[in-house]
């Protein structure tokens, strides 16, 4: 089926409803990489008018990739609820954009809706909305879940506490993990991703987190980011694993790069159900994505980067992750080349993925060889922060020194706690207050010699 | 509270031997200290320099010092290009493909400056000197300067020429604590456009004094090219037993 246009005199096709996205799809490095992106601002537009004319239940019978060569999209038809679908299933793309941001749309409709929403109609309405509205719906949209802490009530922030080390060597990742604590980091999870995959290694740093929670009777989780396989070897063997980590992504071909099956997700999350680590919740597993995966491994199919970033998070959903985070300016300048890209993408995975049901973070991050600055990152945070974001990534002075990229600092996370009087989760919240590292307006505490410094005096001897 | 803050810092500092992460920086309100605010800027503009610091082929060639060389650029015809369009980076501009010397050389030598030309600049031609004085029986074609350049540029370099095998000595991504390391890859009989980064070998981080010293990226080189000619590969059917880095995208 093909769409048309007429802007200013001028028609415009689009032989495909992929063609159409991307089209329509904002300026960014990956799709002109990819060759899908516009000819020219006019063409971009022209494919926007023609999208807000596309009947939303189209995405249903016009799949991107065939149903039968992509599991992916097998997953999405397979598990759509007309039920949940019907309050917008008259709706044309346009129509639901003027939905989203009416007062109909509420936390309470938009949790109902989500069953019924494909990632296809959330990326194809997020192309028609402007970054306040990006901001406007995704901050209705509530998702809560829970493993020691709660992750995603109203007026909450969590973060990932970072502390990697390009040798996985334990002093230096304890120092780092003290300098996050004392932060007032941690309650999304403390996640360190390895250097290498080795089991020994991986088991290593597990202990040493699990160690560290046990003895100070911290409400939260560790993950060490490593393949979701190593996770299985090492729960059958006892590690004290508590959230399986996995990098996914929008199509099975993608996935496959990655070295996962749905199959394998499946095996993985049966597995760490079963070890019943958590205390006040049961969400289990922790997904990274973010966009150029698919065209980094040359499984996009033709879909803009972005609707194919929506589809990982169809994947994501499948397993009621604790928590799910785009990398967002990980990959690179060829997929988002300045800060300016990497802002609207951040703002259209959040968006996509809370609608879809997902308790989005993000790591707010760009690399050197990107056009960025710690300016973008104070940007991308305030706009986040104002969005909902449930957690965001947080490493020591905003340097990762084992992955040479820039991200968010715990700094950033004190500051953005303070403008807009988000707190912690409340497990942890609560934790801070036992050791004295709350003052009385309940903000992180500057403390010098602290009991939880022993932590670094043990390793540093 | 002096003695307490005195113990602070001591164990800060205790600590800052075991990690290069910027720990215990201190506060100013929720924000940091404005040396360490400064601290962090000028490490991201080294890092931000030496990826658009432009390339000098003439001062690489010059360090070479009587190695024949030949400069050629990248499809890629500026920096804003090349950091968009990996493609084009990885292959030769068409005339300056034509003007390269065809021969039976054993191996090509391509200084590429990739994310970093302040690492190519720093570290090539000390790496090629090295590497060459070790490798007594091959004969070694002229040294190809590649400007806008990726990994996969030796591809077509090697296939240009003729030569069995390329050694891409190349900038590799900036990270704030590193601006000018350099990566070494080796590919032996590459196909452009079919060999892939699994068909390479690589050692990361060559970066004297901090990182890998000349003698030491040179003694490893030397010994996988020895083993690559003998075996007829490279890639992950060439373990490097001293346990390389990953091959990274370049």
């Amino acid at each position: 089926m093909s769409y048309e246009s007429v802007l200013r005199g001028q028609r415009y096709r689009f032989d495909t409803l992929a063609r159409l996205l991307a089209a329509a799809s904002p300026e960014r490095s990956g799709d002109r990489l990819a060759g899908l992106a516009a000819d020219s601002e006019r063409e971009r537009v022209a494919a926007r008018w023609a999208l807000a004319e596309v009947p939303l239940a189209d995405f249903l019978t016009e799949p991107l990739i065939p149903y039968e060569t992509d599991d992916v999209t097998r997953l999405i038809l397979d598990t759509h609820d007309p039920a949940a679908f019907a309050p917008v299933a008259g709706l044309t793309v346009g129509g639901f954009r003027e939905w989203l941001l009416s007062e109909q749309a509420h936390a309470v409709s938009l949790a109902a809706l989500s069953p019924g929403l494909t990632p296809e109609m959330v990326a194809a309405v997020s192309k028609l909305m402007g970054n306040a509205d990006l901001v406007a719906v995704a901050r209705k949209v509530r998702v809560v879940t829970a493993f020691r802490s709660t992750i995603g009530l109203p007026g909450r922030l969590a973060t990932r506490l970072q502390p990697n080390h390009p040798t996985d060597d334990p002093a230096g990742v304890a120092a780092a993990l003290l300098d996050g604590l004392l932060l007032g980091s941690g309650d999304a999870v403390i996640g360190i991703n390895p250097a290498t995959d080795s089991p020994r290694a991986v088991r290593d740093l597990l202990e040493l987190l699990d160690g560290v929670i046990r003895r100070y009777a911290i409400p939260t989780q560790s993950c060490v980011l490593c393949h979701v396989t190593t996770s299985v070897d090492l729960m059958e063997r006892g590690a004290p694993v508590d959230l399986v980590f996995q990098s996914i992504a929008g199509t099975q071909a993608a996935n496959a790069s990655f070295g996962v099956t749905l199959g394998l997700l499946d095996e993985a999350y049966e597995a760490a159900s079963k070890l019943e680590r958590g205390t006040v919740g049961r969400n289990v597993m922790y997904f990274e994505t973010g966009q150029g995966s698919a065209l980094s491994a040359d499984a996009h199919h033709g879909v803009d980067q972005q609707t194919v970033e929506a589809r990982a998070y169809a994947v994501a959903r499948r397993y009621d992750p604790l928590l799910v985070n785009t990398v967002v300016g990980f990959i690179g300048p060829e997929y988002l080349y300045d800060g300016r890209q990497i802002l609207r993408a951040a703002l259209e995975d959040h968006f996509c993925g809370k609608l879809l049901g997902l308790p989005m973070g993000l790591d707010i991050c760009y690399t050197n060889h990107a056009d960025a600055d710690d300016d973008d990152i104070a940007t991308m945070l305030t706009m986040l922060g104002v969005a909902g974001a449930s957690f965001v990534i947080c490493t020591p002075g905003g340097d990762d020194i084992m992955l040479n990229y820039q991200s968010a600092s715990y700094h950033d996370a004190l500051y953005l706690r303070e403008v807009l009087g988000l707190r912690p989760a409340p497990e942890f919240e609560a934790w801070l207050a036992s050791i004295g590292l709350l003052d009385e307006r309940g903000a992180i505490r500057e403390v010098g010699a602290h009991p939880l410094t022993e932590i670094g005096r043990e390793l540093a001897a | 509270m002096s003695e307490v803050t005195l113990q602070t810092s001591e164990l800060w500092a205790a600590l800052r031997h075991r990690t290069q992460a910027r720990i215990g920086l201190g506060r100013a309100g929720s924000a940091l200290p404005t040396r360490h605010r400064l601290e962090l800027q000028a490490a991201h503009a080294a890092a931000r320099d030496a990826v658009h610091s432009p390339f000098e082929p003439g001062a690489v060639a010059a360090g070479l010092a009587g190695m024949p060389t030949v400069r050629v650029r990248s499809a890629a015809p500026d920096r804003t290009t090349y950091l968009q369009r990996p493609d084009l980076g990885r292959r030769l501009d068409r005339t300056d493909r034509a003007h390269l010397p065809v021969g039976e050389w054993d191996v090509v030598f391509v200084i590429a400056d990739g994310l970093s030309s302040r690492a190519v600049h720093a570290h090539a031609a000390a790496v090629v000197h090295e590497t060459a004085a070790r490798l007594d029986s091959w004969h070694i074609a002229p040294v190809v300067l590649a400007e806008q350049a990726r990994v996969a540029l030796g591809d077509d370099v090697a296939h240009a020429m003729g030569a069995t095998t390329v050694v891409v000595l190349i900038g590799e991504r900036p990270g704030m604590s590193a601006a000018d390391s350099l990566g070494a890859y080796l590919t032996y009989r590459p196909v452009p456009g079919v060999t892939t980064d699994a068909g390479r070998n690589c050692l990361s981080n060559i970066r004297p004094p901090l990182g890998l010293s000349y003698e030491g990226a040179a003694e490893k080189l030397a010994g996988l090219m020895e083993r690559a000619r003998r075996s007829g590969v490279t890639g992950v059917g060439l373990k490097d037993e001293s346990g390389c880095g990953e091959v990274t995208e370049a």
